[in-house]
Order: structure tokens, then sequence, then C-alpha cells
């Protein structure tokens, strides 16, 4: 992999820090007036997903990671790994729990996610912004309840937990911000 | 702010208007004080020889001459300023643009508006006092303080930088974070130039965003090793008569008690050139004609420069330099 100088580093390139790929999210320039110059930057580490500001001495050179977005649909899970894959080559691509994180939550079948891989590793999953799930319980709301205030919790067919309306029962399909976490509306029929 | 289309200026009308008002003070105050405005020229064929400044390069045709001159933009006008005060000239003033290369931030423009200032006969503590004058008049700022950089370690980091090795500056930097710079170090070609790295690295992360929040500091009596132009103490010459001023997250001014041995000056060029070799960077030819200027003379002195576009920031309360210069870097 190529080495990147502090003038190359910009929001989006990535770099090796402490063996970890990162993503390079902000960079400042620092100087005293009659001294050695530095750059001050914000770095998110992919693995652990941790942001940290890092100093380096204006001129330096670290390695770049070899780590590429990619867009696959979801297939199923064999309890162990989660399967993607590309629907134009229809290559496979098995991602771990690990990988996954919180997104396990969010998959549904056929959707495409965004997988980040390095040196070939799907080491995140990104779910879309938007999911479609079905609400597998929640309690009976009060009718007549429309303005949504307050809401109760629904547990929906991945297990996740969002709060929804009064008005949603169980056995609705609805979508989801995957963002937030929060319900966004009842899925068009 | 929002992202302008590419035509428009960077700065607002008012920050323009802001800028007539201060530039009317100061010359206002220097007036006052029988303080000449002079104006020298922007291009020279020398530069300075400091390792981290360097400045832009042109090149001048001359239509009755078929030899073509390399020429530099100024990084300040110190030296045509003090070849005026060798010739004779009273304390002066300048406001001028200035140039420097591989400076683009929050806080640094490749072009940018510097206030310049020489006064006769003054000593450091005179000028801070002068300095502190203009921030009264441009800011409304009362009062401030006033603090040695050696002071400031012993405060903040608990090291004393009189006696200090490089290896404890080594372990220092590494505990604060910083081990990947110093492990790259390893110049055992010149460690005084290692332990001016680290001590401007840890300045510059870890003591400057302490300082100056709600009223100015100045910092007084940097190491002999970055003295720059800046006479030595006569009681204790490991320290520079050079005093350096923070307000809100800025470094608004840079001021020395003039050095005035030529043959002193020789020599510091001549070090930072091998500095500049060391560290890979092209040596710089040494400005004859200041040098000669200095052997003529030059007067007791003290002189500061001041970053107007800073002191403009801090008056309009911008985040960015971008929002006090008419076009900014990003507008060229």
């Amino acid at each position: 992999m190529a080495n990147f100088s502090t003038n190359e580093f910009k929001a989006g390139l990535k770099i090796m820090l402490d063996g970890e790929p990162c993503n390079i999210l902000e960079n400042e320039y620092v100087k005293p007036g009659k001294g050695q110059a530095f750059n001050r930057v914000r770095i998110r580490k992919l693995i652990s997903n941790k942001v940290l500001e890092k100093t380096f001495r204006s001129g330096e050179s670290v390695e770049g990671a070899d780590v590429l977005d990619v867009e696959l649909s979801y297939l199923y899970s064999d309890g162990e790994f989660w399967h993607f894959m590309n629907n134009e080559t229809f290559e496979q691509i098995a991602a771990d729990e690990k990988a996954l994180g919180d997104s396990i939550k969010w998959l549904v079948e056929n959707d495409d996610c965004t997988i980040t891989l390095w040196n070939g590793t799907p080491i995140s999953v990104t779910p879309p912004n938007f999911v479609e799930l079905e609400i597998t319980e929640t309690d009976p709301g009060l009718k007549g309840d429309t303005a949504g205030t307050g809401g109760k919790p629904a547990t929906l067919s991945t297990g996740a937990v969002v709060r929804v309306p009064l008005f949603v029962q169980t056995g609705e399909v609805i979508k989801v911000d995957t963002r937030s976490g929060e319900y966004a509306s009842r899925a068009q029929k | 702010m929002q992202q302008q289309a590419n035509w428009q200026p960077s700065a607002t009308i008012q920050n323009v208007v802001l800028k007539n008002t201060i530039l009317a003070k100061i010359r206002g105050y220097f007036e006052s004080e029988g303080v000449l405005e002079v104006d020298t020229p922007v291009l020279s064929k020398s530069t300075v020889t400091d390792l981290h400044l360097d400045a832009l390069e042109t090149i001048h045709t001359n239509p009755l001459s078929v030899k073509r001159t390399h020429l530099f933009l100024q990084t300040s006008p110190e030296y045509y300023m003090k070849r005026l005060l060798c010739a004779g000239f009273p304390s002066i003033f300048q406001i001028a643009k200035c140039f420097r290369d591989d400076e683009v931030g929050r806080y640094h423009s490749p072009e940018f508006l510097m206030l310049e200032w020489y006064r006769l006969d003054f000593c450091m503590q005179e000028l801070i006092d002068d300095v502190m004058e203009v921030l009264r008049l441009t800011l409304n700022v009362e009062g401030y303080q006033q603090i040695t950089y050696a002071s400031l370690f012993e405060k903040h980091l608990n090291i004393d930088i009189t006696g200090v090795s490089c290896l404890e500056l080594q372990a220092a930097c590494s505990k604060y974070g910083f081990e990947d710079i110093v492990s790259k170090l390893n110049n055992s070609q010149n460690q005084s130039s290692d332990i001016d790295l680290m001590l401007q690295l840890l300045f510059c992360e870890l003591i400057e965003p302490l300082i100056g929040k709600d009223s100015p500091v100045v910092v007084t009596h940097f190491p002999a090793s970055q003295a720059s132009l800046a006479a030595l103490n006569v009681d204790n010459p490991i320290f520079a008569e050079r005093f350096e001023v923070y307000y809100r997250g800025v470094e608004l001014a840079n001021g020395f008690e003039e050095l005035g041995d030529h043959d002193e000056l020789r020599e510091r060029f001549n070090s930072d050139n091998k500095l500049r070799e060391i560290n890979s960077k092209k040596q710089k030819p040494l400005d004859e004609k200041f040098l000669q200027a200095m052997e003529a003379g030059l007067p007791s002195c003290s002189g500061v420069a001041l970053g107007l576009d800073r002191l403009l920031m801090i008056a309009a309360n911008s985040e960015h330099i971008r929002e006090v210069q008419s076009f900014s870097f990003d507008a060229w």
C-alpha cells in the first residue's frame, strides 16, 4: 500500500494507525510562527470505531490502508456468518458477528448494505438508512391516539426494539431509520 | 458560514469596514507617537534562512539585461526595515503584505497582512507595553499577563527546560501521546534542534490551548536556540529577549530586543543553513546587503511583527482567516 504525506490527508483517506485501519475525518494545520508545523488530525478507527485526535509532524508519511466500501445485498445467516452477494458478479462474502456489530438487528433479506472491506475482509456493515420490518410484539394501544405522543415499545422480527406510536399494532410492517433507531412511518403497502 | 460561489469575496462588507477602522486606529496611534510609516519592497534577491520559514519565489525579466533574476517574496519586511534604521531613520512602522510558502490553515494563509514596527531605544519590556497599547486601542482589552517560556513549562508540564535532556523530553512527549513523532527523530546530528522541535510540539499542543483565553498573555525569554534575531539576555544568555503575544487561542505577535552584532547574525544564519541541510531543505543565500547594513550599525531598538488578519479575526469573532480577507486563498 502507498504511503501518504500529511499534505495528502483529507476527509475520507484511509490510513494505518497502531495496526488498525482508520478513516481521516479532519486535518488541521497548526504552526508556531517560527517553529515546526504540525497537523492535528481527527481520525476514526474503523474496527473499534473510536474517534481520536492525533498530531503528526507536517510532511511526515504514514502507510495507507487497503479499505474499500462495496454495496452488497444481504442473503442469509447460518448462525456463525452473515452472507452477502454482489448482484452483478454474484460473488459472495461472509461477515462475522464482530463486523456486523449493532447492524445485525437491521438486516433484511435482499436489502443493499455497505460492507467495508480491509484487505478483502469485511470489518463493518452499514445497513440502508431505512429498513422495513414487521412488528412481532407490542401492547395493544389506545384507540384514537394518532399524535404518537409518548408511544410504546415494539419488538421487531429481527429482535430490535423501537418506540412506536400507540396506534401501530402487532403484525404491521414499519419503516425504521437505522441511523437513529427510531420509527419513521408505517410501511407503504 | 455558507459556502459561497467561487467568484465571490470571502469577507463580508462589515469585516472590511472593521478592518478600515482598525487600520485607521493603528495609523492614528503611530502618528501620535511620532512613528514614521514606511513602505518597503515585497520582492528581494535574498530571503530568510529560518528552518521553518519558506519564501515564495518568482523570476524577474529585465528588458535591459539578458540575465533573469530569481526573486523572493518577503516573509516579513524585517530586513528592509532594519536597513532603514541602519541608515538613520527614526522609529518606523509598516503595514505590509507578506507571503509564506507551505502555510494554509485556520490561522494561516500564503498571503497575509503584517503590522511591523521598530522603536529606537526601547528595551523588550517597553515594546511589550507598546504592543499592549495597540491591543487596547484595537480590541478594547485592558491588562495582560506576562510569563516566561520556562515558567510555562514548569507550571503546566512540570518540566525544567533549563537542564532538560533530549531523552527526558522524548519521555515527556511519549507520555502525552506523541511517541510516533519522537520515535522518528533520532536526529543525532543535532540534538539541540530535536529539543527545539519537542519543545515546540509540547508548547503548541499542550500549553498554547491553556493560555490567553480571557486576557492577552505575553510569553518572554524563549530559549537561546529559538532566539531568531533577538539579543540574548545579558544576565542569563541561555534565554533570548524574544516575546510572543497569545490571545484567544491565537499567536498574535512576535517581538525582539534586536540583536545588532553582525558577526553573531552571520553565525546564526550559517547555523540555520546547516539545520536546513540536515533536514534536507535547500540552503538560502545570505542577505549580504542586510548584513552590510548591520555592520554599519543598527541603533539600539526593539521590533515586533503582529499578524493583522489574526487581530481582525479576534475583533470580528471569526472562526477562519478567510472571513477577514477580501479574497482568501480558497477564493483565488
